[in-house]
Order: structure tokens, then sequence, then C-alpha cells
């Protein structure tokens, strides 16, 4: 690094570290991308200075769902491992959000205070965030639609990603998604190291194609695959029965996964020399299959197998994504899971109506084409559920999505939904056909008058689950921090 | 009473939501007592289309288009283009409006033959038209049947809601009218103020969303177009209460039109 170009750099990270004070003085927020946004104006480079500055080198993250939570999980394994990690916890993962979090992680003179960089990933931002920061370990968990209106066509994202990925050397390692056609196929033909991960219990295979399915028709010959076990949306064991292209061999595989409700779920993972079974508190398969990626990113890194299971067991998951509220010292519980996108929605819905139908089952041992895997017991009609949908940019601007998402699960097991944020009254649209009947939905555009009225519906006892977008999370956490229910997402 | 729709190739052309058209069509369908049969039509189906009474025909994506594309030329095309002719009732969107169209030209030049069932014909461009649109149709004058039942009370213009998303520009022939006037978007091609073009019972346009979910004045429409072809003319539509829908539609009309 040349004098001029140094002294630069050094300029951009003061830049960038004043207007992170200035926002936050200001209470502009919580200074996540700005300072980044400006840093950038001044060294174009910086982001890359600062990343080749760490011993331990860089990890990113990509997907469409789970990425927030995963990478969190491998910051908490990394750093029980003994590693100081700089880590975009606070979700921005745009290149100017990786900017500001490598800014705020170096000391005056430039130079980072951790040992590695962990970094979760916008799809989009994902070819410059690699070329920027010559990653020495890349995961991609899943490829979804998801704001179509913003990042376009899940093949347009495939084919950036796997531009991207080609680029890096046979040093560097690529773990990917096995079930996932379009993420899985991401690892042929690359220089780098490739390993899988993939779920291999059948019991969770839902037995029915999704209509919404993005990546059902063979990546290379355009057939549709074959799906010996289909868990979710594309997700699944496929074989193309014209070219024979099929999922990987995973490296590490969830052998078993019991679902214990909201609770959290038993996990028995394999991988190449072991096994480890651990108790994971978060609910739902989707959180499971974060678990299993965080792990074999883990191991990849060289973190004991004995730390990872401590660390995942003793997890909880970053604000919004799957959080426990209290509505006050004596208020009832409330449950916020982050919806975004349809397969995440969808994914919701089920473990909402799942984990309110199934009791609590001893861990049954799976076996090979049983695909019941809880005792059903009578139905509950209970559910009170609040949905909170924006059509921010941060959201995506188009709501069709809504209508490519499952809500009908929900018919005749809610006692009561509110709606609320700037579509209201499309969500109220599209759970009336669903099949909640009309005189159950309760339409209040406004975050605060709706958390009321959810709360005032509410019987002794009883949960409210909670399911916003992305910035109707951050509005619905604002009014919660304001009541002083739950801490301001800066300080989390 | 029974109508039968045929969803073409719904696993590929699926994308922005356009599979609510169906939930909208068959809920309300079945809010009044008619059964509507869905016919899958994917790759190596074969239809009887004159069984049908109404086709819905989604965007996708690229590579999607590509993979039906053979197979709707060759198997189905045909049949469709005769059951337009006699006054089946058909909604597509998007890159299904476009395949019914005499042609697309890519933006590098390449002419992809669509089917010419609309007089109407698209040209790639670089730049996506993406947005909320509100379009003003007189439904009234659309199709070729006669007008509602005293018992149904149509408005002469309403306001369609939806939301775009197309790089291909798409221009009217004189053998196609226009579904209606851009109030906001771009609308098919960005530059006229066209939005969506019919021909007899068939409408094409650009309005994912979904549309029919948040204009149940179209979806019902069609729903009435279908049963008096099928049922006779003196088949009415059992009201129902659109309250819900309506105020979807009215906040997203007022808040772009403000």
């Amino acid at each position: 690094m040349g004098l001029a170009s140094q002294a630069r750099s050094l300029l951009a990270v003061s830049a960038g570290k004043a207007t992170s004070a200035i926002s936050r003085t200001l209470r502009l927020g919580g200074g996540t991308n700005a300072p980044g946004t400006f840093a950038r104006q001044v060294d174009p480079h910086v982001l890359e200075r600062l990343t080749a500055a760490l011993p331990g080198g860089v990890v990113l993250l990509s997907g469409t769902n789970g990425k927030t939570t995963t990478t969190r999980m491998l910051a908490e394994v990394l750093r029980a491992s003994g590693q100081r990690v700089l880590h975009n916890r606070a979700g921005a993962n745009l290149i100017t959000g990786l900017t500001a979090t490598a800014i705020a992680n170096a000391d005056g003179l430039g130079r980072p205070r951790a040992d590695m960089g962990l970094f979760e990933t916008d799809e989009a931002a994902f070819p410059q965030a690699l070329a920027e920061t010559h990653p020495r370990l890349v995961l991609i968990h899943n490829l979804f639609r998801d704001q179509l209106d913003r990042y376009g066509e899940v093949d347009t994202v495939a084919k950036a990603w796997k531009k991207a990925l080609a680029s890096l050397p046979a040093t560097s390692t690529v773990i990917l998604n096995a079930d996932d056609p379009a993420v899985a196929d991401l690892g042929a033909d690359l220089t780098a190291q490739v390993r899988y991960y993939g779920l291999d219990d059948p019991r969770h295979a839902s037995g029915s194609a999704a209509h919404i399915a993005d990546s059902q028709f063979c990546r290379r010959c355009g057939a549709p695959y074959n799906y010996a076990l289909l868990f979710y949306a594309h997700i699944g064991h496929y074989t193309c029965p014209r070219c024979g292209h099929c999922r990987p061999e995973p490296d590490v595989r969830l052998a078993r996964l019991d679902l214990h409700g909201t609770e959290g779920s038993q996990l028995y993972m394999t991988y190449p020399g072991g096994a480890m079974e651990l108790h994971l508190p978060l609910p739902g398969l989707y959180n499971a299959v974060n678990a299993l990626a965080a792990t074999a990113a883990g191991l990849a890194l060289g973190v004991e197998p004995i730390r990872i299971r401590g660390t995942l067991e003793n997890f909880s998951a970053a604000f919004g994504r799957i959080e426990r509220v209290q509505a006050g010292p004596d208020g009832p519980p409330m449950l916020i899971a982050l919806i975004k996108n349809p397969v995440g929605a969808s994914e919701t819905v089920r473990m909402l109506t799942q984990a309110n139908r199934e009791p609590r089952t001893q861990n049954p041992e799976p076996s090979v084409g049983n695909t019941q895997y809880a005792v059903r017991s009578a139905q509950h009609t209970n559910l009170h559920v609040l949905i909170a949908i924006n059509d921010k940019f941060a959201d995506g601007t188009d709501v069709s999505w809504l209508w490519d998402a499952d809500f009908e699960g929900l018919a005749g097991r809610v006692a009561g939904i509110t709606v609320s944020g700037t579509r209201a009254e499309d969500m109220a649209v599209r759970l009336k056909y669903a099949g909640v009947p009309s005189e159950h939905i309760r339409v209040v555009p406004e975050s605060a008058p709706a958390l009321d009225q959810a709360l005032a519906g509410l019987p002794g006892g009883e949960t409210l689950y909670i399911l916003p977008t992305y910035t109707a999370m951050l509005e619905l956490r604002a009014e919660l921090a304001g009541r002083g229910w739950v801490r301001h997402f800066w300080e989390d | 009473m029974q109508l039968t729709l045929a969803h073409l190739y719904g696993s590929h052309m699926n994308i922005y939501g356009d599979r609510g058209n169906i939930i909208s069509l068959r809920q309300r369908c079945a809010w009044r007592g008619i059964e509507l049969r869905v016919l899958p039509v994917d790759v190596g189906s074969t239809i009887d289309w004159a069984e049908c009474d109404m086709a819905f025909f989604g965007g996708g994506q690229d590579s999607g288009q590509s993979l039906i594309a053979d197979d709707f030329f060759q198997r189905q095309s045909e049949g469709l283009a005769r059951a337009v002719e006699h006054g089946m009732v058909m909604l597509a969107i998007c890159g299904g409006y476009q395949m019914l169209g005499h042609y697309f030209l890519t933006h590098t030049g390449e002419k992809l033959p669509g089917v010419g069932v609309l007089d109407v014909h698209t040209v790639g461009g670089k730049q996506r038209l993406i947005g909320n649109i509100v379009i003003e149709s007189k439904l009234t004058q659309l199709g070729s049947t006669e007008l509602p039942t005293a018992n149904y009370q149509l408005p002469t213009d309403i306001r369609l809601v939806g939301f775009e998303n197309h790089s291909g520009r798409t221009y009217h022939g004189p053998g196609v009218r226009s579904l209606g006037r851009v109030l906001v978007g771009h609308g098919d091609n960005g530059e006229d103020g066209v939005g969506g073009a019919v021909y007899r019972n068939t409408i094409g346009c650009y309005l994912h969303g979904s549309l029919l979910p948040k204009n149940p004045q179209l979806a019902d429409h069609l729903i009435r177009t279908a049963l008096q072809r099928r049922y006779g003319s003196s088949v009415s539509l059992a009201p129902l209460d659109n309250t819900l829908e309506l105020q979807a539609q009215r906040v997203m009309v007022e808040r772009l039109l403000a």
C-alpha cells in the first residue's frame, strides 16, 4: 500500500467513524449503513484494505432465508473457539453495511481489532463482497424467490453467484446446501474446495410438491427432477431422470431431527470422523437447517465439535427472527418471527400450526418411508396472530409474494388475526382467500394500535404470534422498545 | 354448475404471485356453489380445449418460458387459438400475454414467434418497467357477452390496481381493444398510456399483484362471462361481500393517485 492510499484509507475510516457517531447521537438509527457509504466515497477500497489486514481471513454467508440466524450462530461458535470476530450482526448486509462493520471494528490507525471477518451478505451484493474481501470460506444456504422487483429472477441471482464463486482460488472453501438444486449446482467446476451439508431424515418429507418451487427443473437439462424426498419448496433429495444430475452426497448430515413445538428441536448430525447430538432452543425445520449449516462452516474452520455443540445449545436468535418477548412484567408472551418472502412465510406458518398441534413427543426412531413423525392430537383453533406487511424498499415494494406463500394453514386454526402495515389490506384479502373468515380478520394499519388491539383480544394464557416483514419488524420493535419491553436493536 | 379452467404451465409460469388469480377464481366460484375444475396444462399434456370455459396463462422466468415454448406451440397453441375465437374466457399476464401476441423481438434482435391470437407484438427493452400500476377500465365494454343482469351492479369504470415488472414493451395492432388507460405506472409499453389488450373474451396485461383478488369486479366479470357462455345468458352471479377486496383496491388507488 502506498503512502497516499494508506492515508486515504485512514481518512475513510475516520470519516466513517465520525458519521457513525453523529448518526447515533442524532438518533437516526443504528448507524449501520451511513458510515460505510461515506467512507467508500473517501476510499472505494476501504473494505478491501481493512479485511485484507484480518489474520484469520473472511467468511461470507449468503442465501435467501436464514442468513442472519446462521451467521449469528457461526459468529458465536467462532467466538467460543477464542476468535475475535467482526460480524455485521445488525443485519446490515449490503456492501455499505459490510464496510461500516469493518470500520467500526478498526482502531484509529485503520487496523482491525479482530482476527476474522464474518459477513452475512445480501444476495445481490454477494459478487462485489466476494471480489473485495477475498473470502477463505463461503457458505451459500438456499435460493428462493425474494423481492423480485429488486433482485430479479432466481436464475439471474444464481448466474451471478456462479460467476463470483468461479474466481475463488483452491485455497478457499465453498460450503453448499446439497438439498437445494440451484445452490448445490454452484459447486460444479469450481477451483475452490467444495463441501456439502444436507438433511437426511426422511420423516420431514412433506410428500407434496410445492406450487411455487423455483428450481424444480434440472439445472442442467431442464427436465423435472424426481424427488425421493421433498422437504419444502424445492428443497429435498432430487435426481434428474434425463441427465442423471442429482443431489450430491453431503459431508455434514442432519441424520435425525425431532421438532419440539415452539420450544426447540433435537438434532443428530454426522460429519467425517464423528457425530454430535444437541438440543437447539429454536423452533422449526428451517432453524435446524440453519444450525446444520453453521456446524458445517464451524467444522470447516477447524472449530472443535464440542464447542459448536455448546454454543448452539445456548443460542438465542437475532432480533425479530424468532424472538420471545413479554408484553410488560405481567403481560402475555409474544413470539416474533420475521417473514419476508414466500418460502420463509410458508415455513413460519407451518411451524406455528404444527407446533400448536403436536404435543411434545418422545424422540421416535426414524424409519425410511414413515412420514408420520409426530403424534397428531386434536387441532387447536386458538392461534392469535398479528401479521404486519410493509411495502417499503427493504421489504420489497411488490407484495405479490403474499400470493405465493401458503397462509392456507391458518384457516380453521386462528381465533383472531390482526393485520397491519402499509399493506394491511392486501394481507387481509390474502387471509380471506386462504379460508380465514372475514369476521376473524381485524385491519389496523398503524403498528401501535394494531399491537394494542391484538393484545386486548388475547385471552389469558395464550401467546400472541407476530409475523412482520423487515421494516414492519423494525417499527414494531421500536414500539416495544419505547414501552420498555425490548432493547433497541443497535444495543442488541 | 361447473366451470373448467385450463391453467397453462403453472409449474413453469408462476412468477409474482400469479397463482393468486387461480385462488381468486376458485374461491369466488366456491362461495357461490360453482365448482371450478382446474386442468393443469404441463409439458406433454393433452387438452380438449372445447371443454375449457376459461384459461389462465401467467408470467415466468426466462428459463421457464424457454422450457415450455416448444410444447406450447407444437401441442396447445392451435387448440387454444380456436377456443379463443369461440369465446373462451382467458386471462394472460406478462409472459403469457407476450406469447399470445405475434412475436417478441428481443433486444439482441432475435425474433421469437408468438401464437398471434392477440394482435399485439412485443419488443424487448433494456430497462425493466417496475412498479405499482393503476389502469382505468370500462369493464362493461369488454368481451362479446351481454351486460350483467339486474341483481348485480357492475360499475362502468373501475380502476384496476396491480404491480408490473417487465422488460418487454407491447404494442397494439387494430385487432385488439385496450383494457384500459394507464393512470399510474408504465403500462404495456411505457409510451402510449395503454394498459392491457382485449380480444373477444381474452384479456392480456402486465398486472401482477395478484390482479384478480384485489380487483373482484374483473374476477366476477370473467366468471360471469364464462357461465353465460356455458349455461346461457340468463345466468346471473350471486353477490358476494367484497368489503375487504374493495378496501384493498381503494387504499392503493388513493395512495397512488394522491
